[in-house]
């Protein structure tokens, strides 16, 4: 398959109602790689695009219970193994005292995954992308609904699915260069 | 004003949380024209030009701190905590809003909360610098502060993890670093905003830096959620388990007056009051210089002003307790502890405190006088004393008499001590100008989204 010089067809929408349909559209017609775009998140739209997942909150779950488990490990090693201290014969290992430390360390972990799990997962940071190519693509951070349909789509064929995403009712179909 | 129904009334206060006639253009140039201009008003000037030299106050108090050590300070024994620990406790409550207002907010949806949760959280940043920057100069010997943390050291000995003050290192900079990551994703999106309306390199470089190359994609905005979602559920118990831990330094010792189980919920409480007292007192100038009404309104003042008239209550509440418990337990000490407050040498701090955190916000109930901003102002500000005060009463009486009147003494503040304090709300003001002026005050998508809504709702 020789390689197409474009990266994607980009559709422009004004309003976020007609990229809801137009996504639903999309998918429907059997297309795989392709992405909505909006300024703010829209209900419903990950749904449209065929988007489900759960790894970013078990990601952080896991990073919960590390945090909660390290936390009172480190407490455990340091108050009974590398520096016990004998008050008056009382239990070295005095795990309520290690319970303020073990929560706020659980809370720690647990939320260093959520960010950082968050960015990685959707590729960032990513400085450069072919999209920011496209001057109307400024206003996907203002105003503006777009979708973009991958060129590396199976399904993906410069004309037809340009001829396809015009009869969505966009406002304009842009080009996106490699 | 024409008289209306209560549902017609209703249904415009749902609606006013955002002025009329705004669109998702509309409010990002609106937000973003404040950051992105070239004209900086001639009041941002004089403002950031007082608090930096305020700043340069605190430079010039910390020097000589660490020249002469904390000597120059008015603490000695009996009194060892003084106005520092005062100050830590004061900033570290005031941060507490921000947490509250973004985190337990957005869980209970309450949607008002969009305008003002970003300036909230860049105050809880900057108060928690504030904070932060207390203990470490209380030391003494500050720059052995990496004594606090476990490592492996080459003297073999090890941090007590039994100790309050141990968790009070973790309790804060876990909240400061949890507070910073969800200031800095909420600002991610708007970092991209404000990346493609840059006109100049210099700003789409630095935006597009901290944008990271968001495109605001589907799949984008559905991890995104997610994760400020869970950074806001971490961050409600997290709030709440910071100033617990504060009053722990003070509840787990047996100092008459601070060995009470009520300190934990009243803190909070405490530090909820204080917080919004202290939006109120940024919030109330900000939004009349720079013409936010549309997205400050009324409601917002209203609400806010139902939120420290309930936690004053329970503040309120506390100091009640405090009174009974000293009464009903019928330790001699504990007793002593109220009638020093009432009737010792710092009882005109204590009635000052009843009188600033307790009478003057009771004028909240009045509708009249929550529609009159300066009025409101002046609660807000006298809460804000109140609650330094609070804490005055709480450490300084406490401690200046207590089991042998042999050991007994008074504490006065130096000029250093006043210096640091001023010099602290000299950073924190100067951070805040720098906020005003580079980053956008009011999360731009969020309001977008805002408008989504109502435009949703009307159709």
């Amino acid at each position: 398959m020789k390689q197409s010089p474009l990266f994607a067809l980009l559709a422009e929408f004004e309003r976020v109602e007609e990229l809801r349909s137009a996504a639903e559209r999309v998918r429907d017609e059997g297309y795989t790689q392709f992405e909505a775009y909006a300024p703010f998140p829209v209900a419903g739209l990950a749904e449209a695009i065929g988007f489900h997942t759960v790894l970013l909150p078990m990601a952080v779950l896991g990073g919960g219970i590390f945090g909660c488990v390290a936390g009172f490990l480190l407490q455990y090693y340091v108050a009974v193994i590398a520096y016990p201290i004998n008050i008056g014969g009382r239990p070295l290992n005095s795990w309520p005292a290690f319970i303020p430390i073990t929560f706020e360390t659980t809370v720690l972990c647990a939320s260093l995954t959520a960010v950082l799990g968050m960015l990685a997962f959707n590729g960032l940071p990513r400085p450069h992308h072919p999209l920011f190519a496209v001057p109307a693509f400024r206003r996907a951070t203002r105003d503006r609904f777009f979708i973009a349909v991958a060129s590396s789509d199976p399904k993906f064929e410069s004309e037809s699915t340009r001829r396809f995403l015009q009869g969505l009712n966009p406002s304009e179909v842009h080009d996106v260069p490699r | 004003m024409t008289q209306t129904n209560p549902a017609s009334e209703r249904a415009a206060e749902t609606h006013d949380i955002v002025g009329s006639g705004h669109t998702f253009g509309s409010v990002t140039d609106k937000i973003s024209s404040i950051v992105q201009t070239t004209r900086t008003p001639k009041a941002w000037y004089v403002g950031f030009t007082i608090s930096f030299a305020f700043l340069m106050l605190l430079m010039v108090s910390v020097a000589w701190l660490f020249v002469r050590g904390i000597g120059i300070w008015g603490i000695n024994i009996p009194v060892g905590w003084g106005v520092d620990i005062v100050n830590f406790v004061w900033w570290i409550g005031i941060g507490h809003a921000g947490t509250l207002i973004s985190a337990i907010l957005l869980l209970m949806r309450q949607q008002w909360r969009t305008s003002i949760n970003r300036f909230a959280e860049a105050m809880t940043l900057f108060a928690v610098s504030c904070a932060g920057l207390y203990p470490i100069l209380h030391l003494g010997r500050p720059e052995y502060f990496y004594w606090l943390l476990p490592y492996p050291s080459t003297m073999g000995i090890w941090p007590q993890f039994r100790s309050p003050l141990m968790w009070d290192v973790f309790a804060v900079s876990t909240y400061a670093t949890v507070s910073a990551l969800f200031w800095f994703v909420g600002l991610i999106p708007d970092f991209a905003t404000l990346r493609d309306r840059a006109t100049s390199t210099t700003g789409q470089v630095i935006y597009g830096i901290l944008a990271m190359g968001w495109r605001g994609s589907a799949r984008h905005w559905r991890r995104y959620e997610q994760a400020y979602l869970l950074l806001a559920a971490l961050a409600t118990p997290l709030v709440v388990s910071v100033h617990t831990i504060v009053s722990f330094d003070f509840a787990v010792s047996v100092i008459p007056g601070w060995h009470t189980t009520i300190f934990p919920p009243y803190f909070v409480a405490g530090a909820i009051f204080a917080g919004f007292a202290m939006v109120l007192t940024i919030m109330l100038p900000l939004r009349a210089a720079y013409g936010l009404e549309d997205f400050v309104t009324l409601r917002h003042i209203r609400n806010m002003c139902y939120v420290l008239l309930a936690s004053g209550l329970i503040v309120a509440y506390g100091y009640l307790m405090e009174v009974f418990f000293a009464w009903y337990s019928g330790n001699h000490y504990e007793a002593h502890v109220i009638l020093n407050r009432f009737y010792g040498p710092y009882a005109w701090l204590y009635w000052a405190l009843i009188l600033t955190n307790i009478v003057i916000p009771q004028l909240l109930w009045f509708s009249r006088v929550r529609q009159n901003l300066l009025v409101v102002w002046l609660v807000a500000m006298s809460v804000n004393i109140g609650m330094w005060l609070e804490r005055f009463v709480i450490i300084v009486i406490s401690l200046h008499q207590d089991f042998l009147p042999s050991s007994w003494g008074m504490y006065t503040p130096t000029f250093w001590d006043w210096s640091t304090f001023f010099g602290t709300i000299g950073l924190f003001c100067s951070l805040l100008f720098l906020f005003l002026r580079f980053l956008p005050m009011i999360s731009i998508f969020e309001m977008r989204e805002l408008v989504h809504h109502v435009e949703d709702e009307a159709h």
